[in-house]
């Protein structure tokens, strides 16, 4: 598979370590993932390829995209950022959830040119040196997924979710997770993975562990 | 989605020329519904103007904000869950963070705007799919596919021949009901608008519904002071308990003085196809005790005048025991619900 998205993603010099049922996909220079600018840059107010510099997980990318490539597109098959996935591609299934300013989005919905400057987050960036987020290791503890297309849009959710404060009772939980659907219907296997993660988040530093 | 050019407005002047020019530019917010309808080509829009970074140099765009009068004024750039969270509102408006919260999901909610909220266009499948001819919505003039087709969502309250389509909006059903204002602005000025007017019936012209006039835009909607005391509620019934459109939906607000209603403020929403206010229903209500026979009147008042359709007839009494409950549970009359 790595070398699938290695050629599919020639540019993006993707390099893929797994963990446990996730993707993790860096570059040689540590992040940051570079495409070739085209050779005529057009003035941004025309429907060619602009150039825009997209801040994803701390790194700085720059690529040239036309307008109507969604954030969600560029992810996945410009920088071979897959884990956001393209489920219904019309804001209804919450498989392509990421953090755009510290908030949740759909990327489906959301212009890569309109995310100059922003910060972006990606369930990419969550594994710290090979160590899985808490909320990634709650999901694999409590098997909260069957095929697994919808996990990485959960996790991103659920990551803004507790940060919100909406992660205090199941109920709660099952109202502000309601924008991301899991047709294995996983649910009370995800909202048992979300309130451990919480309580560990919670907890401090040897939660994180 | 077909190729478009994109811009950032530099101004609100810069806002009101690109509304002028509106079909071929397309003023892009939260982007939730213009995006949408883009990818399924029921919008084709040659121009993007992005409009959510006129907050920055005009800050109260997006601000929520005490009105002189004891209202609240909220920015149209205001996303759905900032307003939703806000005090102000929280507080003294429950009908209006419960219908954002029910309007859409988190993710939605931290997109989308309240200006754009209001003119989100309907969920009608004949409106959304290009490969059906017949839709006056989406092509004035080659009829309507809802009413000889699959209705069961469709409007018993407000159509007309030629539309059956429902609004979508939860947030616009309390701000009609609690008789909010709009702010617009365009070259020639400001203008304020009562909510219940800015939203238009479909009569013979379905593609035209909102008062929005071309090289306007909508800056602020201000909710007007309710009385201390009032207590507000949102109930909305759906397909499925979250993330879903309404069947059904009721926004009261009712004020009790010495034991009776001295103010009442109610619309349906899910059934017509504009936000629906109900002054058959606050008739009914003001002056009277508060009891399940009288609930149960008004809100047989407030859908006397259905008309529906094979399919949606169920609407009819679904939207009639919705305002009962929602009126019981607003006064406490509500056996087992808190308010």
């Amino acid at each position: 598979m790595a070398s699938v998205i290695a050629a599919r993603h020639a540019h993006a010099d993707g390099r893929e370590k797994a963990h446990g049922a996730f993707v993790v996909i860096e570059n040689a220079s540590g992040g940051a993932v570079t495409a070739t600018r085209s050779p005529t840059l057009h003035h941004p107010d025309t429907r060619h390829p602009s150039p825009v510099t997209l801040h994803i997980n701390g790194a700085d990318n720059h690529l040239d995209v036309e307008p109507r490539v969604t954030l969600l597109e560029a992810l996945r098959e410009r920088l071979g950022l897959t884990g956001a996935k393209k489920g219904c591609d019309h804001g209804q299934c919450g498989a392509c959830t990421v953090l755009v300013d510290d908030r949740r989005v759909l990327a489906c919905l959301t212009l890569a040119v309109a995310c100059e400057g922003k910060p972006i987050a990606t369930i990419e960036g969550l594994a710290v040196d090979g160590a899985l987020h808490p909320l990634q290791q709650a999901f694999i503890d409590h098997d909260a997924l069957q095929c697994g297309f919808c996990t990485p849009g959960q996790i991103m959710s659920a990551l803004a979710c507790i940060a919100e404060g909406h992660a205090d009772t199941d109920d709660e939980l099952r109202e502000f997770m309601s924008g991301n659907i899991c047709r294995c219907a996983a649910y009370p296997n995800i909202v048992a993975a979300i309130r451990q993660a919480a309580r560990q988040m919670a907890g401090g530093a040897d939660a994180a562990l | 989605m077909r190729p478009f050019s994109y811009e950032r407005a530099a101004d609100l002047p810069a806002a009101f020329a690109a509304s002028q020019d509106a079909p071929t530019t397309a003023l892009l917010a939260g982007g939730t519904t213009l995006l949408d309808l883009m990818k399924l080509d029921v919008a084709a829009p040659a121009r993007l103007v992005d409009i959510t970074g006129l907050a920055a140099s005009t800050p109260a765009l997006a601000e929520i904000r005490p009105a002189s009068d004891g209202g609240v004024v909220i920015g149209a750039l205001a996303r759905m869950s900032a307003v939703a969270e806000h005090p102000l509102v929280a507080d003294q408006y429950p009908v209006v963070s419960q219908a954002l919260v029910k309007g859409a999901s988190a993710q939605l909610r931290n997109m989308a705007t309240i200006g754009g909220n209001l003119l989100q266009r309907t969920r009608c499948v004949y409106f959304r799919d290009v490969s059906i001819p017949e839709c006056n919505k989406r092509v004035p003039g080659s009829g309507c596919a809802a009413r000889l087709g699959v209705h069961r969502l469709s409007a018993v309250l407000g159509a007309s021949p030629a539309c059956i389509a429902t609004h979508p909006s939860d947030l616009a059903v309390a701000l009609v009901a609690l008789q909010a204002v709009v702010h617009l602005a365009g070259s020639g000025g400001e203008r304020r608008i009562a909510a219940d007017a800015f939203f238009l019936l479909p009569g013979d012209h379905p593609e035209r519904e909102t008062a929005l006039a071309p090289g306007e835009v909508i800056t602020a909607v201000e909710l007007p002071p309710l009385p201390v005391g009032a207590r507000s509620h949102y109930l909305k019934v759906r397909d499925r308990e979250s993330y879903e459109f309404a069947l059904t939906s009721a926004a009261v607000a009712i004020h009790v003085a010495d034991g009776l209603i001295a103010a009442a403020h109610i619309a349906l929403g899910g059934v017509a196809t504009k936000p629906w206010r109900s002054p058959e229903a606050e008739r009914a209500l003001i002056g009277n005790v508060p009891s399940r026979p009288l609930f149960k009147d008004a809100s047989a008042a407030a859908v006397a005048g259905a008309a529906p359709l094979p399919h949606n007839a169920f609407k009819v009494p679904l939207a009639r025991r919705t305002l009962e409950r929602a009126l019981a549970t607003v006064t406490g009359l509500a056996e087992g619900e808190m308010p």
